[in-house]
């Protein structure tokens, strides 16, 4: 009796890590196209209405726990805020150009984008599950293909550039954050027109990396990364130009390396996200 | 699982690892507490191993990575081998020392989160992931460890009040009637 109770225990054990290991395996040398792979979008079909639905029951409960973490953050938030302020005070009577080249800058960042918005067909979807892990910087919507959405459309909130669409089913639509390690997006210094790939620094959802940049090239913390929009052979870029992406918060510059390597922390939180616009016509209708 | 398995202990463990599960992507994981989320899965699958035991945790392990791989659009396996080790883990501790003590969950909760969180890092660097091992990331798994153990001894209080019902041998009554009726105490043989 014990006998059989062990050997069908470890009958158990080897069945299930067996199938898991099939199915990485299987998985990991698919095409996106592959059954595997639409046996999850049909799964993600099914289940993402009723995500939909416990998302919406549960944001009042969201909104309670974030309420309380924003009071536990407000201290520092506080201070971070005063010494912008102090910063931005002194930058106000240093230079009184500086008004109007924040006039041009904020055109430039598309803060005042609404006419573009429209040009590019925005859907707004709402937040309803997001991946849990460090690695996978993942969320999924409420809107899919049968509202227009298709793969490789960019996602923007408020604040500024968030990711692209990587997988769309009828109702819903898997957002890859640009903080994934699969992201890279072409971008350039608002102030100076220096262009590089923006990608993640993998671990750290706060920081992202304006990669090739050479050393010559004269970076400065707080000047604005924005989408360049370039399209060429080896790096299309699939996002419109003038999109914020987020601020240069430091420049590591080492003599032994031929590029600099800026640290850029992402205008949007995409940790907070709630509302993306999918832009649907991200190129005006040529996409 | 030792003994029979009823009906209405699968449908149980069924319906907690899927509430459990859907609450963790649609909720918790999008409350940030320190810059990380809790993670309730891990320590649902360990509570469900530690009262059911292996084999019924190995399956709640493996179904519920499952279910996460599948909703989540991830690599299909990687969580259901970790969860199906956790579960299973859990069980064999449950089976082989019987623990009674009040920080056994969290203690346990503790090693299934780490498990869960280094093995999927370990998972996701043998799968070809281009990521520096940065300090952050040590941080965050760390952190995530820490409240998770926080959380960990509600959490298998909601799994055992959910399950206790349809339990066959819970351990608690188990060792309580053993002592109470006589004859079965260590003392009494001794």
């Amino acid at each position: 009796m014990y006998d059989k109770t062990v050997r069908r225990r470890r009958a158990v054990l080897g069945l299930l890590v067996a199938c898991s290991l099939i199915l990485l395996t299987a998985y990991f040398g698919e095409s996106a196209g592959s059954p595997l792979h639409s046996v999850q979008r049909g799964f993600l079909e099914v289940v993402s209405p009723i995500q939909d639905g416990a998302s919406r029951a549960l944001k009042p409960v969201r909104d309670l726990f974030g309420w309380f973490g924003d009071t536990m953050d407000a201290k520092d938030e506080r201070d971070e805020l005063r010494e912008q302020l102090e910063e931005a005070r002194a930058e106000a009577i240093a230079n009184a150009a500086a008004a109007r080249e924040v006039q041009e800058l904020q055109k430039l960042l598309g803060l005042d984008r609404a006419l573009g918005l429209d040009e590019m067909s925005p859907v707004s979807a709402r937040v309803i599950t997001r991946s849990p892990t460090l690695w996978y910087s993942q969320v999924t919507i409420n809107k899919g293909s049968s509202d227009g959405l298709a793969v490789d459309q960019p996602a923007i909130n408020g604040d500024g550039l968030v990711g692209t669409v990587t997988s769309v089913s009828g109702s819903s639509a898997i957002v890859t954050l640009i903080t994934d390690h699969t992201s890279g997006v072409s971008a350039k210094v608002a102030e100076t027109g220096v262009e590089g790939i923006v990608q993640p620094a993998v671990g750290k959802p706060d920081d992202l990396l304006l990669e090739f940049i050479r050393r010559g090239d004269r970076i400065e913390k707080g000047q604005k990364v924005i989408t360049a929009g370039s399209r060429s052979s080896r790096y299309e870029s699939l996002f419109p130009p003038g999109i914020p992406v987020g601020q240069v918060t430091k420049v590591d510059d080492t003599e032994l390396d031929v590029y600099q390597r800026v640290h850029v922390r992402p205008f949007a939180q995409l940790r907070r996200l709630d509302v993306v616009q999918v832009l649907t016509a991200p190129h005006g209708g040529a996409t | 699982m030792s003994g029979s398995v009823s009906a209405a202990l699968v449908v149980r463990v069924a319906a907690l690892a899927l509430a459990a599960t859907l609450l963790e992507i649609v909720a918790v994981s999008q409350i940030s507490v320190f810059g990380v989320s809790a993670d309730l899965t891990p320590l649902m699958v360990m509570s469900i191993g530690l009262l059911i035991g292996s084999v019924g945790g190995a399956v709640t392990g493996f179904s519920v990575g499952l279910f996460l791989d599948l909703a989540l659009v991830q690599t299909l396996g990687v969580n259901s081998l970790i969860f199906t080790l956790v579960g299973y883990g859990a069980g064999r501790l449950r089976e082989l020392r019987d623990p009674q003590g009040a920080i056994v969950p969290v203690a346990a909760g503790a090693a299934a989160t780490a498990i869960a969180t280094i093995g999927y890092s370990l998972v996701q660097f043998l799968l070809g992931v281009d990521a520096p091992v940065s300090l952050l990331l040590f941080r965050e798994i760390v952190t995530t460890v820490v409240i998770n153990t926080v959380i960990a001894l509600p959490v298998f209080a909601v799994a055992r009040r959910w399950l206790q019902p349809v339990m066959p041998d819970d351990p608690r009554r188990r060792r309580r009637r053993a002592y109470t009726t006589g004859g079965l105490s260590p003392l009494s043989r001794a």
